[in-house]
């Protein structure tokens, strides 16, 4: 029963025998389904868009997204770090934030590139207004060197930072996460309280603060590496009590609810007034506590419906969105990218929802392809310098799908 | 989201669906869901019963057009189209526009201008210019709240109008925010938001205008503040009429 293991599927290098846990393709799995929705939800005015789990509730695919990662983060450098200590773990943690901020910046060259085409295509009376954004322009000195400190994030490219903050300063919580988890979570809490008390966020350009700001969305990610290093086992009687799932789908109820009154006006007007003062405004900046409530009781319903070491895990069906859970950053910068090229298509030849469902698609299978390929690749060279090995492996012809 | 709710409604219930009011142009049609018919306006209904309706629009850039358009933009055809529904009403329509300026920066005028106008209703538009210097979101609703406020102090109905749907700058102006906080603080305070960004995505959905042109010429433009000025005097009168008689009001 054991002897599964070897089919393939564990793209991860092989963990060393004392480490019971295997990776939960679980976690792959979801994380490759947000990137894909965050994909869906970046190209604006996408029809495609409705089915992303926004639109049904508070929380959003970047919920999804952090706390995966933190999760997976704990994991591998938690690993790291008790097996060659805190120095290394750390260096290998900045490492990969540095690839992050990398990361950012060519994505950045990208946005400039298709500003710059938009100040040159693009003139209507009826935009004087909107035609400013392009005045940036006449600024290169001053909107380059801010968005090199991260401080100037045009539209969808907030995640990147809040992601390289993060991560810069995980090493400390990382240590503590694995000596004391309970402090470290309860330290985590309190930032985030603290954060509410006193308005802490990173200054933004040209006004304003970040828009995802790490003071609160910490608390998602560092939760997730407390959930990695031991934490699910200890919070599994809870999620599996019968009390806590029929509390979990009722919130969930109640939240399509008062979604569904954002577009049916009809609908919105039989929310008593309590009820509309109580929950507006709905922060994602601050990660509202009713976002991460609807997190969680996203998550409970779906490890009950989905629970660990799930056969169908397997099944050709869902390698797709796994692969590129397992290689999220690469994804994740290509999902960008390809938002803005899918938004130029619908701008400069057709929206038609064919379109725009043609693109959806396409673009997902594009995420897939380069998935599969890196994965590829990384087989090929772990394998090192012996002669090319044989084609036909299973990532790239196994998809099936 | 919006557009498959809209592609549902005109397949369930297809002409009936749409406002098809004799004076309605055709290109102004849209879906009858899209405008809030439940919110009453009591204090428009007072001033319609006294004869005598002063409004104030208040906002930045897009709610007036360039160059020799000031009776063309939408506050002016707001204007006309109440006059007309109103018959025997003096309709006054009062602007303070100005480009570039953010919500918090316009409570100040607002609040002379409630005092000297004294309007029977506020039209506030918003939105756009916060999305542009990405104004930090509490602070544009905190400055929402303000000014509605202030508002209703002064004896006015208030409504907000959000920002444009401008498909060439939709991927680096991020509006989303900004709209859902507008949303948010009408439902909060129970008054009517306008949803000119819908409005106009659904006209670009159903091929009315062609919003990605480039052009210099007026004429669509024009065209599209005509209908914006018309579907808000439709909100306008519908409000006021919920809310009569004014003594028990919609709510």
């Amino acid at each position: 029963m054991l002897v599964r293991k070897d089919s393939a599927d564990v793209v991860a290098p092989a963990a060393p025998p004392a480490v019971a846990t295997e990776r939960d393709l679980r976690l792959d799995l979801f994380r490759g389904l947000a990137l894909w929705l965050i994909f869906l939800d970046h190209i604006p005015s996408n029809a495609v868009s409705w089915v992303t789990i926004r639109n049904y509730g508070f929380s959003d695919a970047t919920e999804i997204f952090v706390f995966i990662s933190g999760f997976t983060a704990a994991f591998v450098y938690g690993r790291a770090m008790r097996d060659q200590g805190f120095v290394v773990a750390s260096a290998r943690v900045l490492k990969r934030a540095w690839q992050i901020y990398v990361a950012h910046v060519f994505l950045f060259a990208i946005y400039l590139a298709e500003i710059a085409y938009i100040s040159q295509t693009f003139d209507n009376p009826l935009y004087t207004e909107e035609m400013g954004i392009l005045d940036f322009l006449k600024h290169p000195d001053v909107t380059i060197m801010q968005a090199l400190l991260l401080k100037f994030k045009p539209v969808n490219m907030d995640v990147l930072p809040l992601y390289i903050v993060l991560l810069a300063c995980f090493s400390p919580a990382l240590w503590l996460l694995l000596r004391a988890p309970n402090i470290a979570l309860a330290t985590s809490a309190l930032v985030y309280a603290l954060m509410w008390k006193f308005d802490l966020n990173l200054p933004a350009y040209p006004s304003g603060t970040w828009a995802f700001n790490p003071f609160a969305w910490q608390l998602l990610f560092v939760f997730g590496g407390w959930c990695a290093l031991g934490g699910a086992q200890k919070l599994a009687p809870w999620v599996h009590s019968p009390i806590l799932r029929t509390l979990a789908i009722g919130y969930l109820l109640f939240c399509f609810y008062i979604t569904m009154g954002w577009y049916i006006p009809r609908l919105a007007n039989t929310v008593p007034r309590i009820v509309s003062d109580y929950i507006y405004p709905i922060d994602k900046t601050n990660l509202d506590v009713l976002r991460i409530a609807h997190f969680l009781a996203l998550a409970i319903i779906t490890v009950w419906i989905v629970p660990k070491g799930w056969e169908r895990l397997k099944s050709p069906i869902f390698k797709p969105a796994i692969i590129c859970g397992q290689h999220s950053l690469e994804t994740f910068c290509l999902g960008v990218f390809l938002s803005f090229a899918g938004h130029f298509v619908f701008t400069a030849l057709s929206d038609r929802l064919v379109v725009q469902i043609a693109v959806s698609v396409l673009g997902i299978a594009i995420m897939v392809a380069a998935a599969y390929l890196l994965s590829w690749y990384k087989r090929v060279e772990r394998r090192g310098s012996g002669p090319r090995p044989p084609a036909g492996k299973p990532g790239l012809v196994g998809s099936g799908a | 989201m919006r557009g498959v709710i809209i592609a549902l409604a005109v397949a369930l219930f297809g002409a009936s669906a749409t406002i098809a009011k004799a004076e309605m142009p055709a290109p102004c049609r849209v879906v009858e869901h899209q405008l809030d018919r439940e919110t009453g306006l009591p204090r428009v209904a007072k001033a319609i019963a006294n004869k005598k309706l002063d409004v104030l629009v208040i906002g930045a850039g897009s709610s007036s057009l360039p160059g020799s358009g000031a009776d063309k933009a939408y506050p002016a055809r707001l204007e006309a189209a109440l006059s007309e529904q109103l018959p025997g009403v003096t309709v006054k329509v009062a602007t303070d526009i100005k480009p570039g300026r953010t919500v918090a920066d316009a409570i100040k005028p607002l609040v002379s201008n409630l005092a000297s106008i004294k309007p029977a209703l506020t039209i506030w538009q918003a939105g756009t210019v916060e999305a542009m210097r990405s104004v930090d979101v509490d602070a544009f609703s905190a400055a929402l709240d303000q000014g509605i406020d202030a508002a209703r102090r002064a004896g006015s109905d208030v409504i907000l109008v959000n920002a444009q749907y401008s498909p060439r700058t939709e991927s680096i102006i991020a509006l989303g925010a900004y709209s859902d906080n507008m949303r948010w603080a009408a439902l909060r305070h129970e008054i009517p938001l306008f949803d000119r960004f819908g409005l106009m995505k659904s006209w670009a959905e159903l091929g009315t205008f062609d919003f990605t042109a480039k052009t210099r010429k007026l004429e669509i433009a024009e065209q599209v503040h005509d209908c914006i000025g018309r579907l808000l005097a439709d909100l306008v009168v519908n409000g006021a009429k919920i809310s009569e008689p004014p003594a028990n009001g919609a709510r």
